[in-house]
């Protein structure tokens, strides 16, 4: 079967004052249908910038994104950016205030003519109980509403174009424990419920092992490492996997224990 | 045991004045000295606003209305002012967050670094402070010190610059550093190695430490006595390895619950609020408030 998106030898180098940056260099990647492919990687991996390219919110220098296996062009068919959407790492700035959520949410089904017009309210209010929150809420300005409920305002956001892929920004990076475990539930839950795939971009290991399928280990734009989640955390094959496993500050006693075996494999490897 | 060099004691905060918006409904804790002591909460949990009112930050606030007691080294900092700054000099210096924006930008370091050691010693010289800056520089395993100190904050890495603020706050040896959730806006690997120096230098130069964080596993990591604060009061408090091998308080033993683990296992399914997490303070053996010796 096709993979729903194929990264084929993507590069995307900037220019400025003469500098050429590199933030991603030959990166061959596919992710298939129904899987939640986390993308890892410090500041500087290149993370943002496979988003942006997915998004097609910038061109690449090198190379090509395939959807369904049609290669994704500079301007973008309103079919292909539907399919195609977005979940901030902030939701503090993701939702308009001067928007009430019910109409952030309504926006993309009025842009896409999803549904006929009449029938879209009642929509609204359906993707905001889908995602935990009261359909009531559509008349609310996003001000005083919590960062939890603000995400899931903006899940119900990008569902209501009825996507095929969603990139998740670092969706609960800035959310508290608690909150964050609710959330990640959420998502997991539509992924299974709408066949949806996901590009989860994070930093954080923890998160990547609670609710990632496959995972792809980025450094300083290159691809270094890509596995099952689980072969990932039993045996990852890179120093760099390893040094990023090494350094999760952890609460328990297995934690602990698979950090230090993970920590000592990497001494023995000599890095 | 030592003595304490930190006790806070009922302490109470509202803003916006006395019948305001409650945010403390009596804080109460203590720091020995050489003790690394964490408190953690969640956003909200008034755990930043109890170490800006310890390092006396708050006071001064027309906004703010706060009672109780915070006492350090004796000197009583419930009602701020300038005075309790000037007694308690350079004994409590903080770090903050985001080290970048807690640097001013329109200073080269070395600037920045001689007042730090000024504010220490008025008459140190300008080598005098510049050779002592260097040394703390190469003590925090910044590569080249001369070309740091030549920087401003925005030519250095936000780790570089976590190890710039961590030798500033610790040049005029302070018996206690209050740190804000350092190393929070940092990578992983960056964050360990800046949490690593910090455990270092503090315990080599005896140096208590209150951490104020959210992240349960660098509290683990980090500290030996930790309070677990949720929505304006201490619901939990014990030795480090105490709360984390038997959580009692049901907030804290969610929170230990929902953070996910890099070793696997689903997550629970827990509320974000319950009547629960509100259920009186629970204070492991040994870990009692100590008395106070009068004067």
């Amino acid at each position: 079967m096709t993979p729903i998106l194929e990264l084929d030898r993507l590069g995307k180098t900037f220019e400025a004052d003469g500098h050429s940056v590199v933030a991603l260099a030959d990166v061959s990647l596919a992710f298939e249908r129904g899987e939640c492919h986390a993308i890892v990687g410090e500041s500087g991996s290149g993370k943002t910038t496979i988003a942006n390219l997915v998004l097609g919110l910038m061109q690449p220098t090198e190379g090509e994104v395939r959807f369904n296996g049609v290669k994704l062009p500079g301007l973008r068919s309103r079919q292909q950016k539907r399919a195609i959407q977005l979940v901030q790492q902030n939701p503090l700035s993701a939702l308009n205030p001067r928007r009430s959520v019910g109409a952030s949410v309504r926006l993309p089904l009025d842009v896409h003519e999803i549904g006929p017009s009449r029938e879209r309210a009642g929509r609204v209010a359906a993707l905001l109980e889908e995602v935990g929150l009261d359909g009531e809420m559509a008349r609310r300005s996003p001000r005083g509403l919590s960062g939890g409920q603000r995400q899931r305002i903006a899940i119900a956001r990008a569902l209501a174009c009825e996507p095929e892929l969603i990139v998740l920004d670092e969706p609960t990076s800035a959310l508290d424990v608690l909150v964050q475990a609710r959330v990640l539930q959420l998502l997991h839950r539509l992924r299974v419920a709408h066949g949806l795939t996901y590009i989860f971009i994070t930093h954080d290991l923890a998160v990547v092992r609670a609710i990632a399928t496959r995972v792809s280990v980025f450094q300083k734009g290159r691809l270094v490492e890509t596995g099952p989640v689980e072969a990932i955390f039993s045996d990852p094959k890179t120093a760099y996997t390893r040094q990023l496993i090494g350094a999760v500050p952890v609460v328990t006693p297995e934690e602990a224990k698979l950090r230090d075996a993970i920590r000592a494999g990497s001494e023995a490897a000599g890095t | 045991m030592s003595e304490p060099v930190l006790t806070i004691r009922d302490l109470r905060l509202a803003f916006g004045g006395r019948r305001g918006h409650p945010v403390l409904h009596g804080i109460s804790l203590h720091v020995r000295a050489g003790e690394k002591v964490a408190l953690v909460g969640e956003s909200g949990s008034g755990k930043s606003v109890t170490a800006r009112l310890a390092m006396g930050l708050l006071q001064e606030s027309p906004r703010v209305h706060a009672t109780g007691s915070i006492r350090f080294d004796g000197i009583e900092a419930i009602s701020g002012g300038r005075d309790i700054a000037r007694r308690r000099g350079n004994r409590v210096a903080m770090i903050f967050q985001d080290p970048t924006s807690a640097l001013n930008p329109t200073f080269r370091i070395r600037g920045q670094f001689r007042d730090v050691l000024r504010s220490g010693d008025r008459g140190i010289s300008a080598a005098e402070a510049d050779r002592r800056a260097e040394a703390a520089l190469a003590e925090v395993s910044i590569p080249d010190p001369k070309r740091a100190l030549d920087s401003y904050a925005f030519q250095l890495s936000g780790g570089m610059n976590q190890r710039v603020m961590i030798a500033m706050a610790l040049a005029n040896r302070p018996a206690l550093l209050i740190a804000d959730e350092p190393g929070t806006a940092l990578d992983v690997t960056v964050q360990a190695q800046t949490l690593g120096l910090m455990s270092d230098l503090t315990e080599k130069r005896g140096t208590a430490v209150l951490l104020i964080s959210h992240n349960l596993g660098v509290v683990r990591e980090f500290s030996d006595r930790v309070y677990v604060i949720y929505r304006g009061r201490i619901v939990e408090h014990g030795t480090t390895a105490q709360l984390f091998a038997e959580p009692r308080h049901p907030y804290t033993r969610a929170l230990l619950a929902a953070i996910p683990k890099i070793s696997g296992g689903g997550l629970p399914d827990l509320p974000e609020r319950s009547p629960e997490f509100e259920s009186p303070l629970i204070v492991h053996e040994g870990c009692g408030e100590p008395v106070e010796a009068r004067a």
